[in-house]
């Protein structure tokens, strides 16, 4: 329950040789992933469904990718949102951003904001050609050969989450033989709107996404909510209990969005323990 | 009204379309508008050539002007159809000069509208996605198949009752041979047959009917693109009511300021009368009212719970960056007209169209502050946005307005701006009516229905429908 202490002090590059256990839960995910997707699959799955179809027939399920985001943990170096860009060559555009929240006691937060992948995502809903789509696995994704530009999903999204090339995007020599996929959105195309995507290029060859890889304080969690697992690449622990014992909450649940990332309470104190700044 | 007064009225409105009717001002007026839309056009290759970048949008105020003026043609477009329908509909005689007017309104005003979400789209080359790969969940769907519906729907509501005023034309002598030759094709081999006139009247009762509700839609369906999202402001259940009654406010404004202007330029004193800005005055009220009344309703709720996002919205919208715009619009777009036109003494042919245009501007700048503060107020732990539009938003936005205008003169200038055969006809019902009183019942149903009748009234149309029914 209390996570795999074996994995602790491991190799955190995940280019390098990747410890078993945890190898073995992406790649099985993933593996997963690719076999044949059924269409009751292809609805989003919630968690209470969800878990109650990992109890029927684990196996067949592909992954429902969640994250945990540990503010206790969050010292808001900006390391996260700095791998994002690096990896999807965003240039200045954030597509995780970090804030600093100024809580009630004087004191401060900080507080990383990813694309929450909504089950219930107001930026699909609104799409006037379909380009924001939700995959099997309840990544939101866009299809910038699609995207007309409209920006209502800008507009529609409660958490800012998303950013849009204003101008001529500046793709990097290589990203030109890159090939595009809404999965991996390189080279980026001009007036289409971007987003976090939780690296779906990288969970399905059982990777991180860059932000997780990139965390020093190991705050941020993937999670699967088939398998009811969830690893910051130091420990693998089981999901629900990570969300119930930390008193999980979510952004704006009052909106009905539905996000898939989750945020465990805390004020940054524990990472300051732990590694000087 | 004499039947001199219709022959007077025909010579009127062929002024406009004679050659070189528009004269050196007119010239001049037309290529200054021309520059400013070159200008605008320019400005928009520029916009193409370099993305959005060169606007003042950014990630968190994605749209700004070219959706505010988007919204204020498209509220400018309902002067027609709901003018002219539901006066029409409800045999309102007095409309019968002035509902041209309004459906050319329409006409150039949703054409504008149009143009004006494509020049906001980041990918304009891909605006036929819309209809390859249409979402119908999206709002943005919702929205180009009732302004598409309306505006082809308009066009031909615009054509329509235009076949009979072609016919007279295309034989007047004052005219060049080109255009007659275009009206006679236009005119359809109309020869003011009893059946042409029976089945044109109800062809037009029918597109009344049929555009009311689209037009209503496609109102509706404007709001619901703000309505619809999950924004402090936007996120509210009356917006598509809201803006319904905001675009027949606009739109009656706008008829009133184009009358008044084509009245005075072309003329038409004799035609287009006092009675006509005093019943415009009045319907302008009550929806000025109405609008008022929304207004109200809106911001009570909101500022009466004070949720944190509507306090630091509407201490922006009152005292902060939008006051500006936010009091233009309740002052000089509502209280101020409103008052001009609750006093008999101020409800003249001299300040009504003054009121018309003071709500032309409030409008506007409505549609402004609930565009962008909505999009400014923070979502997340930011500041809030700002938006400051650039030269090319203006530039686009000027372009916008002189293509107005000069839309509406070409369009002025190619057909004629009152419709010559309903003026006419109103004229034969009241002397119908006259006859119907001194006659005996008898008499009277002697006589073919369909010719005896005022035409449009509902007894001819329900005799030609009876009639066709049997065939």
């Amino acid at each position: 329950m209390d996570g795999n202490k074996e994995l602790q002090g491991a190799q955190r590059d995940m280019a390098g040789p990747a410890v078993g256990s945890r190898r073995a839960f992406l790649g099985k995910t993933a593996a997963i992933a690719g076999s044949v997707v059924l269409a009751s699959q292809i609805t989003k799955i919630p968690w209470e469904s969800a878990a109650h179809a990992a109890a029927s027939d684990p196996s067949d399920e592909v992954p429902q990718w969640a994250m945990v985001i540990d503010l206790a943990r969050c010292d808001g170096c900006d390391d996260c949102s700095k791998a994002c860009q690096k990896t999807h060559f965003t240039g200045d555009q954030k597509w995780l951003e970090v804030f600093k929240v100024h809580d009630e006691g004087g004191g401060h937060y900080f507080l990383p904001r990813p694309c929450m992948q909504c089950e219930n995502a107001p930026c699909e809903n609104v799409c006037p050609v379909g380009a924001t789509f939700t995959n099997e696995s309840g990544a939101v994704l866009i299809d910038h050969r699609i995207c007309i530009g409209c920006r209502i999903c800008i507009a529609a999204c409660p958490y800012g989450a998303r950013s849009f090339n204003w101008g001529v995007p500046e793709n990097p020599p290589g990203a030109r033989f890159a090939k595009y996929s809404p999965e991996f959105p390189v080279p980026h195309r001009k007036g289409t709107a971007e987003k976090c995507m939780f690296c779906v290029h990288n969970t399905k060859m059982g990777k991180l996404p860059a932000c997780a890889t990139a965390c020093a304080m190991s705050a941020i969690w993937l999670g699967d909510l088939v398998q009811d697992v969830a690893t910051n690449g130091l420990e693998t622990v089981k999901l629900s209990w990570l969300l119930s014992s930390r008193h999980a909450f979510r952004l704006k649940e009052e909106l009905g969005t539905r996000p898939r990332v989750w945020y465990l309470p805390g004020h940054g104190e524990e990472a300051k323990t732990v590694t000087p700044v | 009204m004499s039947s001199a007064t219709v022959a007077r009225l025909q010579e009127h409105i062929e002024v406009p379309l004679r050659p070189r009717a528009w004269g050196f001002k007119g010239r001049l007026l037309a290529s200054g508008l021309g520059l400013v839309v070159a200008w605008g056009v320019f400005a928009w290759f520029h916009q193409l050539d370099s993305g959005l970048v060169v606007t003042g949008l950014g990630n968190r105020v994605p749209w700004g002007l070219y959706i505010t003026d988007f919204v204020f043609f498209i509220g400018i477009s309902y002067a027609g159809t709901l003018v002219s329908a539901i006066l029409r509909l409800s045999h309102a005689g007095w409309r019968r000069p002035i509902t041209r007017l309004a459906e050319m309104i329409t006409v150039v005003g949703l054409s504008i509208g149009s143009v004006l979400i494509v020049v906001d789209m980041g990918r304009p080359e891909r605006l036929l996605n819309v209809v390859r790969f249409p979402h119908l969940h999206s709002p943005l769907t919702w929205d180009m198949l009732a302004i598409s519906t309306y505006l082809i729907g308009s066009i031909i509501y615009l054509y329509l009752p235009l076949i009979p005023d072609l016919a007279v034309l295309s034989k007047s002598p004052t005219l060049g041979p080109l255009r007659r030759r275009v009206y006679r094709v236009l005119s359809l081999r109309w020869a003011r047959l009893p059946e042409q006139r029976a089945s044109l009247n109800k062809s037009i009762a029918i597109l009344a009917v049929l555009l009311i509700p689209v037009a209503i839609a496609a109102h509706t369906v404007v709001g619901w693109i703000f309505g619809m999202t999950l924004r402090e402001g936007w996120d509210s259940t009356i917006y598509g009511p809201y803006f319904v009654v905001g675009a027949i406010f606009s739109g009656i404004a706008g008829l009133i300021v184009v009358m008044a202007i084509l009245r005075r330029v072309y003329h038409l004193e004799e035609f287009i009368t006092e009675k006509h800005f005093r019943y415009l005055g009045w319907l302008l009220l009550v929806f000025g009212l109405l609008y008022a009344y929304f207004t109200g309703s809106e911001y009570l709720t909101m500022g009466y719970k004070l949720n944190m996002g509507s306090q630091s919205l509407l201490h922006e919208l009152t005292l902060g960056q939008y006051a500006v715009p936010f009091w233009t619009f309740g002052l000089a777009g509502l209280v101020v007209p409103l008052l001009l036109l609750s006093f008999r003494r101020t409800r003249t042919i001299k300040w009504i169209p003054i009121a018309g245009a003071l709500v032309l501007v409030g409008m506007w700048c409505k549609r402004l502050v609930i565009v962008v503060p909505s999009l400014a107020l923070p979502t997340m732990p930011y500041e809030w946005g700002v938006y400051q539009p650039t030269w090319v938003e203006w530039s686009i936005t000027a372009a916008a307005f002189a293509a107005f205008t000069l839309m509406f003169m070409v369009l002025v200038r190619c057909f004629p701006m009152i419709s010559v055969w309903e003026v006419d006809e109103g004229l034969e019902r009241e002397e119908g009516l006259e006859r119907e009183e001194g006659l005996e019942r008898e008499e009277g149903l002697e006589l073919e229905p369909v010719v005896e009748e005022p035409l449009g009234s509902r007894r001819a149309l329900a005799a030609s429908g009876a009639e066709g029914g049997k065939r």
